[in-house]
């Protein structure tokens, strides 16, 4: 920033520092001295590494977000949960159906929720949780697969769930049934992959394997592109 | 309203050309033209940016400066005890090292293969490139392509210098890994009747890009993460390997890990090692902003040069045409590919589209950096950079309202959390360090120079010749992840346990550095970039 670039006070853990505004939370600990091993992965939002929860200073309301995806305001008091213990439920996805019987027997506790909400309010990808998880009670699991399909697996929903559900590994669970089972197969992909394990597509790769770089280059720029 | 108001000025520019622009493709460029922007702005011909190394296998090879400092740096066990007579901490079959895409794919078809596999990993489980890749992943699956035409694709996008064995194994591999992943249960983007929804990448000649929305890679990730625990793998994590152990004869036999938490070193015997560790955008090359993972720090190529195994294109490096530029909080993250790939332009301070938008990615970054820096008409924005426009609301004309949430969740989420709406102001861009194109030698079983050594994915070179194109990494790191844990669970098979382990090669190589006088303050892998007290 070319003018001053105004400074805040943050609560790591409870302990001040004053950093720039600008800064992410993730950043923020840095520019404190944190050299961070837990607690810090992607840094651009995708891998759920650095779930974050914090307070406003003289503010009830439990805040949530991912430390590489948050700006630091003056006032936040903060800590990470960089993990958060969760049973994941192992299977062979062969002997499995998409079935409610199926899942139930993976994960039980989906039938215990009590339908609070507070998986949604701490989701920072702001995924109606509650809701897939009651497409998993009711074995729907296109729906599921679809509304939970942007979550992180940042563990946030499970650290504040009552009913100690995974809603993390259940949806992933819920997208794998769907995709090996209900999704329709691509008939044109199981033919391309036969053909090639035939050896039938061999002759018309090897006779560019073997080109010199005067003809690949030619047949390169002479390529046809699809409109 | 995160743009200020001269942005915002700015912007409306970009408005007023845009419905001229709706339906018309800019020209692309001539290979003449290609070859002269290349030379002339690409950060790969800039020689100052670059030195000869002056010790190991590949001496007077040209790398960039930042990984010759890595290439010529200490162990970090010159001064550790260690005790390689001991009984192993672990002691396998197949040791893979490090846990994205390809050592997932290599732990899963070398246990297939009844190899005892343990995978070791720096930080968690997933926490790799693989994870943040978004736009998706090449395979010629359609009637009107094949592995030939994307072949082709491949070693023209790879100026001609790939390794053909390589290029043959990604191409003809491809639609088998989409087939695999898709009977693990990955949810691809697909039509109603299951045909797979494909569209282009920077210099594809088909509609071969498959994508799981914007988090294509997360999603593959995270399912090959699944099936690994579902199949009782072994997995370390927060264990990073810090060097590559050997037997007598010179064969990879295991490797030093030192646990990052409780900061103790220990060890692993294994008939045959793969090495997977990715990438090195964290080196900051040139001091360019990144969009690769925290964890990028180029350790598997120091460890496997150091035993030994050769490079290929090791200062071929990728610089992605889109990094984010502003606001500051996205500097070098990633705007996927697949924005382009949808349609949208890349644009100068006037809101004029200066080059077709999908060249391949070094010709479209080359061309960034010239607009902005030879022409100056790049947008000035309040942190002192100049960056160019990407307009992305063009995609909600040309393909219909809600085309952005539907295809680009990630990226309007993103920048809707620091307050620029993508469906209604265009993005700002800049290139970004992306990717290292080169890597580590290896043969079409993902074997190294190495016997018994391993390495697959980003670490990996040869098969993307100096530049490779969107969607490939996806792709590669899948196909060699799975050849080389089949080959090396099938090598494992017929192999007695190591004998005798030795560090003997990092001591020969700690006596080269001594006398080249390398700097004495350097330390190899780095393990994790240092951004404290920035």
């Amino acid at each position: 920033m070319t003018d001053e670039i105004k400074m805040v006070d943050i609560y790591l853990m409870g302990k001040r520092y004053t950093v720039p505004e600008t800064l992410t939370i993730l950043d923020a600990m840095e520019y404190a001295g944190y050299q961070l091993t837990r607690g810090c992965g992607c840094r651009a939002g995708f891998c759920g590494a650095c779930a974050t929860v914090f307070r406003m200073a003289n503010d009830y309301e439990l805040q949530v977000g991912l430390a590489c995806q948050t700006k630091v305001e003056d006032g936040m008091y903060l800590a990470q949960i960089p993990f958060f213990p969760g049973r994941k439920a192992n299977y062979n996805l062969e002997d499995i159906k998409p079935s409610m019987g199926h899942f139930a027997q993976l994960y039980p506790e989906v039938y215990r929720c009590l339908g609070c909400s507070s998986c949604n309010k701490v989701c920072p990808q702001d995924i109606d949780v509650m809701q897939y998880i009651a497409y998993c009670q009711r074995g729907d699991f296109a729906g599921a697969a679809d509304i939970s399909f942007d979550c992180l697996m940042c563990g946030l929903c499970v650290s504040r769930c009552p009913a100690n559900i995974v809603h993390y590994n259940a949806a992933l669970t819920a997208r794998r049934l769907y995709s090996r089972y209900i999704a329709k197969p691509d008939p044109f992909l199981v033919k391309r992959a036969k053909a090639i394990e035939d050896g039938e597509m061999d002759a018309e790769i090897d006779a560019l394997v073997t080109a010199d770089h005067e003809k690949l280059q030619e047949l390169y720029n002479e390529r046809e592109i699809e409109k | 309203m995160t743009y200020t108001p001269q942005l915002q000025e700015l912007m409306k520019k970009v408005e007023e050309t845009r419905p001229s622009r709706v339906g018309v493709n800019f020209p692309r460029m001539t290979q003449e033209e290609r070859q002269d922007v290349l030379k002339k702005f690409h950060p790969d011909y800039i020689e100052d940016g670059f030195r000869e190394i002056k010790v190991g296998v590949n001496k007077g090879a040209r790398l960039p400066t930042e990984m010759a400092d890595v290439f010529e740096s200490w162990s970090p066990l010159r001064d550790v005890e260690l005790d390689l007579n001991a009984e192993p901490a672990y002691d396998v079959d197949v040791l893979i090292i490090g846990g994205g895409g390809a050592g997932a794919s290599a732990a899963l078809d070398a246990h297939a293969a009844g190899a005892d596999v343990l995978l070791t990993t720096k930080l968690r489980f997933g926490d790799a490139n693989t994870m943040m890749a978004q736009g998706g992943i090449q395979a010629a699956d359609k009637e009107n392509d094949s592995p030939a035409i994307h072949y082709l694709d491949v070693m023209g996008g790879g100026r001609l210098e790939n390794v053909p064995e390589l290029a043959r194994a990604l191409v003809m591999d491809a639609p088998l890994v989409i087939k695999w992943l898709e009977d693990m249960g990955t949810m691809f983007d697909k039509k109603e009747d299951g045909q797979m929804i494909t569209i282009h990448g920077g210099g594809t000649s088909r509609k071969r890009m498959h994508a799981a929305r914007d988090y294509t890679g997360a999603e593959i990730m995270r399912t090959l993460r699944d099936e690994v625990y579902n199949q009782g793998i072994t997995v370390v994590e927060f264990s990073a390997a810090v060097e590559i152990l050997l037997d007598e004869q010179g064969r990879a036999a295991g490797a030093v890990l030192y646990n990052l938490e409780t900061e103790e070193y220990q060890f692993a015997r294994a008939k045959t090692v793969i090495i997977a560790t990715g990438g090195s955008g964290r080196l900051h090359y040139r001091g360019f902003p990144t969009s690769n993972h925290y964890g990028a720090t180029a350790d598997g190529l120091i460890m496997g040069y150091r035993a030994g195994a050769k490079t290929i294109y090791a200062d071929s490096i990728q610089y992605h045409p889109t990094g984010g530029a502003f606001p500051p909080q996205l500097l070098g993250l990633l705007v996927t590919e697949k924005t382009r790939g949808l349609g949208a332009t890349p644009l100068n301070i006037n809101g004029e589209q200066f080059v077709y938008h999908l060249e391949t990615r070094d010709v479209e970054s080359s061309a960034i950096i010239r607009e902005c820096e030879e022409r100056g008409l790049g947008v000035p924005l309040p942190t002192g950079i100049t960056a160019i426009w990407l307009d992305s609301p063009i995609l909600e004309l040309t393909h219909g309202e809600g085309t952005i949430e539907r295809q680009l969740p990630a990226m309007l989420r993103q920048f809707q959390r620091f307050g620029v709406d993508i469906r209604k102001e265009p993005m700002l861009i800049y290139p970004t360090l992306h990717y290292q194109n080169g890597g580590l030698l290896i043969d079409d079983s993902g074997h190294s120079t190495v016997e018994n050594l391993y390495v697959a994915g980003e670490a990996a070179g040869g098969i993307h010749g100096t530049n490779r194109l969107m969607g490939n990494s996806l792709l590669d790191i899948i196909v060699f992840g799975r050849r080389a844990g089949r080959d090396a669970a099938a090598k494992s098979k017929d192999m007695p346990v190591p004998g005798k382990l030795t560090l003997e090669h990092v001591e020969a190589y700690n006596r080269e550095l001594e006398e080249t006088n390398a700097a004495d303050n350097r330390v190899g892998p780095i393990l994790l970039p240092h951004y404290t007290h920035r």
